[in-house]
């Protein structure tokens, strides 16, 4: 593969999908410490919400340790060079929250859908874009349509204003040909000034492999995490991202011994969870299940006393969908139902 | 014997074609507008055909026969941007509405909650909410008429092929919309809703959590019993409406689990969103020509 020459602006997923192992509770202070250090590294995106987006605060999803906008007004003003994105899944956030996080200084919007239902993202992109934000349609759990469906939504919110797509691996599913195939024909199909993006997970440990497999097809934005936290067995891990891409000649702009250090120094030791490929974790990549639903099925396991791998199959054969952690406990009792009828 | 109240249709898509066939089953209301916008439209075809006036003009081609026709009560199926002139058209004539979208002009009425509050209030507009909180409002209210809620979350998930345009378009007036049915209807103090669309195949009937926090440990045996009266109730206009799990008691949080199939009238039974939506329209109408013969018989 030659990447030779080649520029990626990456994008921090730590303080958002990090916040899934973190079960919300990282504080304020905890997110500037990192901000600051990302910052100082020379990551240039850095996300940070609710790990559900602006709005997940709930039963559902998780109360987090602090309100979005407070994350938001304690990170922002901290960052020399980075820009702060917010991410926004309409049904659970609404404009108000992006208005809320554009008067907090966010910069990049991402408007989250699952990948069939790109029309529920008209109202968001379109006030994004028309506040002049750095605007992205962000097409979850991207492996369960091909290529052609997925350019269609694609399309979509392009219409609406969006000036970058991403091709969102939210269960770790996807192998490389299957980001080559989508990103290949979303580069060729979409305006020339729109942007291609990818959001891995490493459930499958492909993290990286499908990261490079996205660049060489025309990804110009790749998500990463620092330490790789995130939800599942995390995000692409970005200290090791970095260290493959500066070895193949791809520019970042980010330091990699700085970067490394604030894996090992600041995030490691602040980590409640074992963000790895485990049994749970390497069966959401395999049966294809949203990744932020791991730890609320080993909670319902534990509750029940069920095996976590198993409700996790079962939300896998329902085919359910981003934001549907409420089915986690209704599948865990069915099981339970079914287990004492036997 | 009193003569049925008369009644039109406004919005002849989906949601005004279910309602019309489970109006045309009414002991108390005949149904006998329908009013779109599209003069190809399926559901004004089937309603000319079931033997309604219709017209493809919006609420102005039915305004010049309104008086003649002796309509008292429209709903509207249309969306929250066109509701409100629609409303204030029907105004002039006395026409009762009862709003079937989020616009929320008027007090919202979930039946089996508040439906005997509106008797005697003469309202010119009731709101119905949401589907998600014609689903949801009622087990909020289940837990708060035992006790203190803190906060009451629902989360509706329905089919993609359930959702049509006018909510995917505007999906912030669902989760506004409901949040605050799930405060004012099921008292809870502060109230949060959620919406998923789930695009699998076979459609998956509608799915609706609710979870709340009461304020002082849950009275888990009175909180079982007020749920088992009040899905008894919806049960009443809508028999597909099941407690699939819960209630669960865990701490302070009361979570039930419920699924809602459909009458299958007009609509897919896995649509229990779009059906509670237009049994519950229905319902709310009916009191309200209940009032009118009424006060037509005083």
């Amino acid at each position: 593969m030659n990447l030779q020459g080649k520029r990626v602006t990456l994008h921090d997923m730590s303080l958002r999908d990090g916040m899934h192992p973190q079960r919300h509770q990282l504080t304020p202070a905890q997110m500037v410490e990192v901000a600051t250090a990302l910052d100082a590294a020379g990551v240039p995106l850095i996300e940070v919400t609710h790990g559900d987006g602006l709005g997940g605060a709930s039963v559902n999803y998780g109360f987090p340790a602090a309100s979005d906008e407070e994350y938001l007004r304690a990170v922002v003003p901290k960052m020399s060079t980075a820009k702060i994105s917010a991410l926004l899944i309409p049904g659970i956030g609404t404009v108000d929250h992006l208005r809320m996080a554009r008067d907090c200084g966010v910069e990049t919007i991402r408007v989250a859908t699952h990948c069939t239902e790109a029309d529920v993202s008209e109202q968001h992109i379109s006030l994004g874009a028309k506040m002049e934000m750095d605007t992205v349609g962000f097409l979850m759990m991207a492996h369960m349509i091909p290529p052609e469906a997925l350019l269609e939504q694609a399309e979509l919110m392009q219409g609406y204003g969006a000036n970058c797509l991403y091709i969102t691996d939210s269960a770790g599913y996807m192998l490389p040909d299957d980001v080559t195939a989508r990103v290949g024909l979303l580069r060729e199909k979409l305006d020339a000034d729109v942007e291609v993006g990818f959001h891995g997970h490493h459930n499958m440990h492909m993290g990286i492999a499908n990261s490079l497999a996205a660049i060489e097809a025309g990804a110009a934005r790749i998500d990463g995490s620092v330490a790789g936290m995130g939800a599942g067995a995390g995000n692409t891990p970005l200290e090791a991202f970095v260290a493959v891409l500066h070895r193949m000649g791809v520019e970042t702009g980010v330091d990699m011994w700085k970067l490394m250090d604030v894996a090992e120094e600041i995030v490691y030791p602040l980590m409640t969870h074992k963000v790895r490929v485990d049994r749970d974790s390497l069966t959401l990549g395999y049966a294809g299940v949203y990744s932020s639903f791991l730890l609320h099925a080993k909670r319902a396991a534990e509750k029940y006393g069920l095996k976590s791998t198993d409700i996790l199959v079962e939300l896998g054969r329902m085919k359910t969908v981003g934001g549907q952690e409420d089915m986690i406990e209704d599948v865990a009792l069915d099981m339970k139902k079914a287990g004492a009828a036997e | 014997m009193t003569t049925k109240v008369k009644a039109a249709i406004i919005g002849s898509g989906n949601i005004g074609t279910d309602l019309l066939y489970k109006a045309l089953r009414s002991e108390i209301i005949e149904p006998v507008w329908m009013v779109g916008i599209d003069p190809q439209s399926e559901g004004l075809r089937r309603a000319k055909e079931l033997g309604l006036k219709t017209t493809a003009e919006g609420v102005e081609g039915m305004e010049p026969h309104i008086a003649e026709d002796k309509v008292q009560i429209a709903w509207d199926a249309t969306s929250a941007y066109v509701h409100e002139s629609n409303n204030a058209a029907l105004k002039k004539y006395g026409v009762k509405m009862v709003d079937l979208t989020p616009a929320a002009i008027g007090p919202f009425c979930v039946p089996p909650v508040n439906l005997r509050e509106m008797v005697g209030r003469s309202e010119q507009n009731v709101n119905m909410v949401t589907c998600g909180g014609q689903a949801t409002i009622p087990m909020v209210a289940a837990v708060s008429r035992v006790q203190p809620v803190e906060y009451g979350e629902i989360i509706a998930t329905v089919s993609s092929k359930s959702a049509g345009p006018g909510t995917r378009k505007n999906i912030d007036e669902f989760t506004r919309t409901t949040a605050k049915g799930v405060e004012v209807v099921g008292g809870a103090k502060r109230g949060k809703a959620i919406i998923i669309i789930n695009p699998a195949e076979p459609p998956l009937i509608m799915r609706d959590t609710i979870h709340c926090l009461t304020e002082a440990p849950p009275k888990q045996n009175e909180i079982i019993e007020s749920a088992r009266q009040m899905i008894a109730e919806v049960q009443k206009y809508v028999p597909g409406y099941k407690l699939k799990n819960g209630p669960v008691f865990d701490g302070n949080r009361v979570s039930f689990f419920m699924e809602v199939e459909g009458l299958g009238d007009f609509l897919p039974k896995y649509a229990g969103n779009l059906d509670i939506m237009t049994a519950a329209g229905l319902r709310t109408a009916e009191l309200i020509a209940e009032e009118i013969q009424r006060a037509e018989a005083a």
